[in-house]
């Protein structure tokens, strides 16, 4: 196959049936969740409606900072993840290709970044990625902890970071090859986040919503 | 009618002198990205090899490719070539007509077996042998004919590489490129709607310097004029880096020169020399002219969505399919917790037993 034949295969029915597996994944996991029985809770609630919103809120943003006593020990793995979901942020949102690709999908768009930035940023995630998972295969504990999802979670987090920054330093192959394989690589990724640990994208806030609640019901500081 | 002389005699008959040949050499070994010394062993190479006949087959066709290379500008370096060759046959350029001009093209084949060039611009209709024909003879038998005692074909423009416009969807006259029909020659394939003529000039000058077709990529063409996309070698290219993008045709970043992705420009998955030879004696290229490249040089260049749509857009994009999808995930779910919904009032009805599955 002639590489701009694969580009167009990856740019037209490959990402178009992963974005409807991406969507109908994400509606499905959420609502599913959503909708699941809860066990009525016949306690008197120690704060008023107001707090436990709040609180479920508020739970969000501090479950995002380490807790104090525990600072240092999972300072390294807060430190790489923050610079990997960063950099990740910056290339996804703020490349100008990424933006147009979003545009053509939405309607929305936004100023782009300076190429330079987006690369060092594709740089510093890809390093970030790779000290993740040196860290997760040789520390005893995760490593015992981890499975099949973790492995292939990252796997399909960081393979759109190198076939990216392989098309954009044309290194391996023609351009359009490697674009199809970047966007391939992409589409790899819609199909897999709805049904892996990858869905954490929409279920973090979630479950720290619920957790900060509860524990705002019961009167009891998250 | 291909003859004895040298390309040298001929240039000294028409009055051309060592100096602007050494000239047109070293422009060739440098388009040709040949070393600098190879010039006047080019120079050397040439003006001692004899003319080789050319045949010039035009097929399904606009004419634009031989426009492109007779009307290209009033500098001699693409003239010159045809002091390069003897061109006996070109339905366009030759005087004779009819029975006279197909004896000229049916003698080179007769007689100079091996010998002899053949330069196709269009596409071959295969669908139906009427869609095109020489003296009643159709286009794929003229073909056949002609290249079975080819020593290379030089397939000029899209069309006769790619199959081009004719061959666009859906394609009535079943048209293909020559490439697909002739396996057993050497093919240079100089795509392009319509191609550079100096890159022609420089293909056929590697030629008769050394006797072999220059190195070729996967498709076919010359890699001293197809080894780059246009957007590596464009003057925008800076404005890409920065992130500077021109958001329509007359806004002030299209007037500042800013990059033309955003308005589709193919130039990053085109690969051709517009960028560095330019056209109109190197006056500009499309790109400079303010419009993005539609990649003509490439394969189904007409057939791979809007000349408009950026290259990072989604081309299948169906609102409609994804709205669906997003209905249906969301019916599941529900369907899911409802299910787990009557199972857990089930349990929670007979405490110690669980429903089966």
């Amino acid at each position: 196959m002639y590489g701009a034949d694969l580009l167009e295969f990856a740019r037209g029915p490959a990402i178009q049936g992963s974005l409807i597996i991406l969507v109908a994944g994400i509606l499905w996991r959420l609502t599913g969740i959503l909708f699941l029985p809860r066990k009525a809770d016949h306690s008197q609630p120690r704060e008023a409606i107001a707090a436990r919103i709040s609180g479920g809120l508020g739970n969000i943003v501090k479950r995002s900072w380490p807790y104090a006593p525990f600072a240092k020990r999972v300072g390294y793995s807060d430190t790489i993840s923050y610079t990997f979901h960063i950099g990740l942020a910056i290339v996804v949102f703020f490349y100008q290709p990424h933006i147009l690709f979003i545009k053509s999908i939405t309607g929305l768009s936004w100023p782009a970044l300076p190429n330079s930035v987006i690369y060092v940023s594709g740089v510093v995630t890809l390093a970030a990625l790779i000290a993740m998972i040196v860290r997760r295969m040789s520390h005893p504990v995760l490593r015992l902890l981890s499975n099949f999802d973790d492995y292939f979670s990252w796997f399909v987090t960081t393979a759109p970071i190198i076939t990216g920054l392989m098309a954009v330093a044309h290194f391996g192959g023609r351009y359009e090859t490697l674009l199809a394989i970047h966007i391939l690589s992409i589409a790899l990724l819609f199909i897999w986040l709805p049904f892996g640990k990858l869905m954490h994208t929409f279920l973090f806030a979630i479950s720290r919503a619920t957790e900060g609640a509860a524990f705002a019901r019961k009167g009891a500081k998250s | 009618m291909a003859d004895d002389e040298t390309i040298g005699a001929r240039l000294q008959q028409r009055g051309i002198s060592r100096r602007t040949f050494l000239k047109f050499c070293t422009a060739m070994t440098s388009l040709l990205a040949l070393p600098p010394t190879m010039a006047a062993e080019m120079a050397d190479k040439l003006a001692q090899t004899k003319r080789p006949p050319v045949l010039w087959l035009p097929f399904q066709e606009c004419t634009g490719c031989l426009e492109s290379i007779t009307r290209s500008d009033t500098v001699t370096l693409e003239h010159l070539i045809f002091d390069l060759i003897s061109l006996d046959y070109q339905h366009t350029l030759m005087a004779a007509a009819g029975s006279a001009a197909e004896a000229a093209r049916n003698h080179v084949v007769k007689t100079m077996p091996g010998e002899y060039l053949v330069i196709i611009d269009g596409s071959v209709p295969v669908g139906n042998a009427g869609y095109g024909t020489i003296a009643g003879v159709s286009f794929y038998d003229v073909l056949m004919e002609t290249v079975s005692g080819a020593a290379a074909i030089i397939n000029v423009g899209t069309c006769s590489s790619f199959g081009g416009i004719p061959r666009a969807n859906p394609n009535p006259t079943g048209a293909m490129p020559v490439t697909d029909l002739v396996k057993d020659k050497p093919i240079i394939n100089v795509p392009g709607c319509p191609p550079i003529p100096v890159v022609i000039t420089g293909v056929l000058a590697h030629y008769l310097t050394f006797g072999v077709v220059p190195e070729l990529d996967e498709l076919h063409r010359p890699k001293a004029f197809f080894g780059e996309t246009i957007h590596d070698r464009c003057y925008r290219r800076p404005f890409y880096d920065q992130g500077k993008f021109a958001k329509t045709f007359d806004d002030e970043g299209a007037r500042n020169g800013w990059c033309l992705y955003e308005l589709g420009c193919k130039g990053p998955v085109t690969y051709n020399a517009c960028a560095t030879l330019k056209w109109n004696e190197g006056t500009s290229f499309p790109i400079e002219s303010g419009h993005g490249c539609i990649g003509c040089a490439s394969p189904d260049f007409w057939d791979r969505g809007s000349f408009y749509t950026p290259i990072a857009a989604d081309t299948w994009h169906n609102g409609a399919a994804i709205g669906a999808a997003a209905i249906a995930g969301a019916a599941i779910g529900v369907g899911v917790a409802t299910v787990a919904r009557k199972r857990q009032g089930k349990i929670t009805k007979t405490p110690g037993k669980i429903p089966p599955s």
